[in-house]
């Protein structure tokens, strides 16, 4: 038990505290929201990478991803017999059985699906969220690069590997010009 | 003729403060509870931070029907709102703005009559609850007349105090026999009037009449549009009210620091928006009293505090 009124004049501190510090709200639409880099708004397919291997199609578990394709015979000079490719129809995907999950871009092996952070495609008929491959490609310009490594991070296996190799050619250039400083004196 | 034509003159912007003032009020305590909560407010009327909600919200209130329940006591129910609403104007006629008669009408019992017509809300509320066949409505009615009631006598105790370390019931009179020592001498009045004043307009945390959780809305849980935009009105004047006589009565009026007569209404508004911003901030801070706390607060703590106030301030006069 302290002062008679210490716990009122502790409630009216706590609120001038409050009005002191600005508001976090933001006025969206107004206000365009600041995404973190690996925002999840839309999946964006790069046509080009695709090679209809089906993994993604048969990974999600929505069962979401509709994917048609025929084959094409190809002709190479100089091989026995001519080849066979997979030609991408049709890509689709249906937002509105999606769960955002990811694992569609995680078990793509070539790279064709990414996150773009664009999140504002309602629409007002259910059916309209089905987004075939033409518009599931416009969503590719939206794709941020990817992020810069961090800084404090551990280093790519690649720099290491390369700086191991730079350090072992200069001991070996050390020894040899230490050998050929010692014969050059006799 | 002049004298007419003053008359009138002065009438006509007493009402214009009526109008403007509570909606300035009620701006400031739309942005200040937000911010306090961590909101922002108001911010697409008026595009600048919602300058003219008030003036939006006014707008909607007159477009919205105006329902009567089919067992209400129709007149008195349509009178209610008017007669909540009129006392504040009253005031306003008699509350000085700055020096050299600036105010609408100087009366020499300018105290008497406001403590008079602000006696008056208390038949509103009850005319409220009683017409709107409703029985939240009368439970907050009643509660908001027994409210009323008892904290009136803390309220006119301390008023009598100032008044009779002033030697006058005028409030011009009140405002030119102020001394800068009187915020010791009538601290104890000064917070006895502000705190009964909260409870004559039921503000938070003596806002029991109209108990949204329990209560709905009180004793004006059927009223809808204008009329409901007339209890709005009457809450934020009665807050201008309290502020506008704590300001007289006890901070000085337009007494500013620097004696400069020219800005004397200039002091006098910024103290009135002081007090509202404490009455703001009072509000956001504390929960809503108990009935038994709030009568255990009137008759226990402020009255005697009133009372022994009246016997200091006796004493000092005689011995001054």
């Amino acid at each position: 038990m302290g002062i008679p009124g210490g716990g009122l004049a502790k409630g009216l501190a706590v609120t001038l505290r409050n009005l002191s510090r600005r508001a976090h709200t933001h006025q969206y639409p107004d206000h365009k929201p600041d995404l973190p880099p690996r925002s999840r708004g839309v999946i964006a397919l790069l046509e080009e990478n695709c090679t209809v291997c089906m993994l993604c199609a048969r990974e999600c578990p929505d069962w979401c991803i509709y994917i048609d394709s025929h084959k094409e015979t190809v002709e190479t000079p100089g091989a026995a017999r001519a080849r066979q490719r997979n030609m991408l129809d049709r890509f689709a995907i249906d937002f509105s059985l999606c769960m955002w999950c990811g694992i569609c871009i995680e078990v793509c092996p070539f790279d064709a699906l990414y996150w773009s952070p664009e999140f504002e495609f309602a629409e007002y008929d259910i059916r309209d969220l089905l987004h075939e491959s033409d518009r599931l490609r416009e969503w590719m310009w939206t794709v941020p690069p990817p992020p810069a490594h961090d800084p404090l991070g551990e280093p790519a296996k690649e720099v290491v590997a390369a700086d191991r190799a730079l350090a072992a050619q200069r001991a070996a250039d050390a020894a040899r010009d230490e050998a050929d400083q010692i014969r050059g004196e006799f | 003729m002049t004298v007419w034509a003053e008359l009138i003159l002065r009438v006509i912007a007493a009402l214009t403060a009526f109008l403007t003032l509570p909606l300035v009020v009620g701006q400031l305590e739309h942005k200040a509870m937000a911010h306090m909560q961590g909101r922002l407010g108001p911010m697409y009327a008026g595009a600048f931070h919602g300058w003219a909600q008030l003036i939006a919200d006014g707008v909607k209130f007159v477009q919205k029907e105006e329902i009567v329940p089919a067992d209400a006591d129709r007149p008195v129910f349509r009178l209610a709102p008017a007669v909540s609403l009129l006392p504040y104007l009253f005031v306003f006629l008699v509350l000085p703005l700055g020096p050299n008669g600036l105010v609408a009408q100087p009366l020499e019992i300018g105290l008497f009559l406001v403590l008079a017509v602000v006696g008056v809300g208390v038949v509103g509320v009850l005319m409220a609850a009683w017409a709107s066949a409703n029985k939240y409505a009368l439970l907050g009615g009643v509660r908001g007349a027994a409210q009323l009631l008892g904290y009136e006598l803390p309220f006119v105790l301390s008023s009598a105090s100032v008044a009779m370390a002033a030697g006058t019931l005028s409030l011009p009179g009140i405002v030119e026999a102020w001394r800068p020592w009187w915020l010791l001498w009538q601290a104890p009045a000064a917070f006895v009037f502000f705190v009964a004043g909260l409870a004559e307009i039921r503000r938070p945390p003596f806002d029991m009449p109209i108990a949204e959780s329990e209560l709905v809305a009180g004793y004006f849980t059927e009223y809808t549009g204008l009329r409901f935009a007339f209890f709005l009105l009457a809450e934020y004047a009665g807050i201008v009210v309290i502020s506008g006589l704590t300001t007289v009565l006890f901070l000085g009026g337009w007494r500013g620091p620097f004696d400069d007569a020219h800005f004397g209404w200039l002091w006098t508004l910024l103290k009135v928006f002081a007090v509202a911003f404490v009455v703001i901030w009072v509000r956001v801070s504390f929960p809503r009293l108990r009935e038994d706390q709030l009568q255990r607060f009137c008759w226990l703590v402020l009255v005697p505090l009133a009372l022994a106030q009246l016997v200091l301030t006796a004493v000092v006069r005689v011995a001054l």
